[in-house]
């Protein structure tokens, strides 16, 4: 057990992956963010120095009080304290985690759907194609921002404000995943046209094995690498999407900010010279939206075949 | 040509009418005529007698033909809110947005195209080495925060006092680095000049222009970066083809060849691009006018969400899919029109 994990993590020390790695600046600089805020964002209960889901930690006394540095800063508050007198930083990172986690969740969504229909359109042709591939470009000339927002309208429509703010999160995951499956479709079905006119998918035919079969164990896995990369890209996208529906009222309530609900309740305070409440957050999500597209970037020119190998 | 004609405009109508269904299934989903016309005191044989008058019992497929029938006569019911048709609403707020997204184009195009002719011409110069690093940091920002530090800087102001002030030159840093605060950054203002109709044009008094800056520059900010790199790809690929190193080597000026002749195949995918660009522009309406209470149809939609105002929404959806779908086929028959190779009838191979 022990000498298959070694050889493998061998393996990747001597992969093209790795080594290119090494020797770029800005895939390192922006993982090493990345990893810092995603650590700080799953860890936000242990690290955060009060919880701004309990209300008994909350004082309206403490509202609007501004970063440490300041007049009127107080120690304890060091990014200052939004309207509600919630301190910023034990915010921000639970409303990170937030963000964070509708951004998986909706990539893991696209990706399925995205696989799905990608491999059928691209596998089976003909009929299944056409419906499928029209339907994604008539999707994706709406863009995929619109489409968010009316199916979110809709939904907050016919629950009500009180019951949508419950199961925000699933309801954001579900939009953004459903708004942006035709990306990673269009992906995996142009991987895989290129995939099943190589001899292997030949042979498998040839020995007998199923569609599905093939589809999913021997096409599937040679069309990875251009998933991948794109889901990286999707991650961020789904990011900003999600921040774009909160900031519409569209999305997380309040009560349990994310990243883009709590810019749209510091934007309220603006007018008022508040600007910490609004502008902190927005920087966090710069920073993170920023580095997912700059390893994005980078993957995509490790992962390039025809740059790899040419 | 015809049959790419016909397929096109058979394709466009099967999406209005895909629209429309949703656009009916959401009104019959969502909306109870009833609760609006009339109050709690109605009994239930009186609500009976008012649906079956309204034909709210119809088979569905009756009820959705006398909705498209009715929206194709430009009838798609009156707003709860308004308590007018929603069609005269919409048509009340359209201009506001249309300027806005004029106002935008005219950033984008004044910008994108000479910076990504410079970039493309000069790769390895520093000055394109920057345009290209801020059009990524650009695509990271989302619009409403874009406007919202927009706002913060010209419209709040920020005093900056980093420098000495007692000395002169400290002063004058200071007071260039400090901004006066005084875009405005809320609705169009007052001093509107009526054209015809309903539009109100903010485009002929200097406080309908200054109105205009924050926000046409907020909207902007979120193509400028798609439409540099797409110029820049697309010059470099041309600066590339055989023609242009045909008449590099006949002898012919730089600005000749980079101007007359690389430019015009440039901007032709440019162009078709584009014209999709500014359809999905407005769904960025929608951030870009909430935060500057912007009075334009995406303020209207969101504000007809916030009141369940359901004929509203649904004739929002009929509207904003019919701008798609008219834009998207019309830049399919252009882009059909000029570049001949286009797969007409779009058979796959």
């Amino acid at each position: 057990m022990t000498t298959a994990t070694v050889s493998r993590w061998d393996r990747f020390r001597e992969s093209f992956f790795w080594y290119s790695f090494k020797r770029d600046k800005v895939a390192i600089v922006s993982f090493a963010v990345l990893l810092l805020m995603v650590l700080a964002a799953v860890f936000a209960p242990l690290l955060a120095p009060a919880d701004p889901y309990d209300l008994a930690q909350i004082n309206i006394m403490n509202s609007e009080l501004p970063p440490v540095g300041m007049s009127g800063a107080d120690p304890a508050f060091p990014l200052g304290t939004d309207a509600q007198g919630r301190d910023l930083l034990s915010t921000i990172l639970y409303g990170t985690r937030v963000s964070l986690m509708i951004g998986f969740g909706a990539v893991v969504l696209q990706a399925f759907l995205g696989i799905l229909f990608g491999l059928l359109a691209g596998y089976l042709g003909g009929k299944v194609d056409a419906v499928l591939m029209r339907i994604a470009d008539v999707q994706l000339s709406f863009s995929t921002l619109m489409v968010a927002i009316i199916v979110g309208a809709v939904f907050k429509a016919s629950f009500g404000n009180l019951m949508f703010g419950e199961i925000a999160i699933y309801m954001l995951i579900f939009i953004i995943g459903v708004a942006e499956w035709p990306q990673i479709a269009r992906t995996v079905r142009a991987s895989v046209l290129a995939e099943k006119k190589k001899e292997y998918v030949d042979a498998a035919k040839v020995m007998g094995f199923g569609t599905r079969r093939i589809m999913f164990r021997h096409i599937l896995p040679n069309t990875l690498s251009p998933i991948f990369v794109i889901a990286t890209v999707q991650i961020a996208n789904a990011i900003i999407s999600e921040a774009a529906l909160s900031f519409l009222g569209l999305g997380m309530p309040e009560t349990q900010p994310s990243l883009g609900s709590l810019i749209k309740s510091g934007f309220d305070y603006i007018q008022s010279g508040s600007w910490w409440i609004t502008l902190i957050p927005g920087l966090v999500l710069v920073v993170l939206v920023l580095v997912i597209n700059l390893l994005g970037d980078w993957l995509r020119d490790v992962m390039n075949p025809r740059l790899y190998k040419g | 040509m015809l049959a790419f004609l016909v397929q096109r405009i058979s394709q466009a109508f099967l999406v209005m009418f895909v629209i429309s269904v949703i656009a009916f299934a959401i009104q019959d989903g969502l909306g109870d005529p009833l609760q609006e016309m009339v109050g709690m005191s109605v009994s239930e044989e009186e609500r009976e007698a008012i649906r079956e008058e309204l034909g709210l019992n119809d088979p569905m497929v009756v009820q959705y033909l006398r909705f498209a029938g009715n929206a194709l006569q430009g009838d798609l019911g009156n707003s709860y809110f308004y308590s007018k048709p929603t069609l005269e609403v919409i048509a009340e707020h359209l201009p506001a947005t249309l300027e806005l997204v004029i106002g935008a184009s005219l950033i984008i195009v004044f910008l994108s195209v000479p910076i990504g002719v410079y970039a493309a011409i000069r790769p390895q110069a520093w000055l394109s080495k920057f345009f290209m690093g801020v059009s990524t940091v650009g695509i990271s920002i989302p619009v409403f925060l874009t406007a919202i530090v927009l706002i913060q800087l010209f419209s709040i102001g920020v005093t900056v006092n980093w420098f000495p002030s007692d000395t002169g030159w400290g002063q004058w840093l200071n007071d260039f680095f400090s901004t006066e605060g005084g875009l405005p950054s809320y609705g169009r203002g007052d001093e509107l000049t009526h054209l015809f109709g309903t539009w109100e044009s903010g485009f002929f008094t200097g406080a309908g222009l200054m109105h205009l800056v924050l926000p046409s520059v907020s909207l902007a900010s979120i193509m400028l970066p798609l439409f540099i790199r797409l110029i820049r790809a697309e010059m470099m690929e041309v600066l590339q083809s055989d023609y242009v190193r045909y008449a590099r080597a006949k002898g012919l000026s730089a600005g000749r060849i980079n101007f007359l002749h690389a430019l015009k195949n440039t901007m032709l995918p440019v162009i078709t691009v584009g014209g999709v660009q500014i359809g999905i522009m407005v769904a960025y309406t929608i951030l870009t006018e909430t935060v500057f209470q912007w009075p334009g149809v995406g303020l209207m939609f969101l504000e007809a969400i916030t009141r369940s105002d359901i004929p509203l929404i649904v004739a929002y959806l009929m509207v904003v899919g019919l701008i798609f779908v008219v834009t998207n086929t019309l830049v399919d028959l252009i882009y059909g029109l000029v570049n001949p190779t286009v797969k007409l009838t779009g058979k796959k191979a």
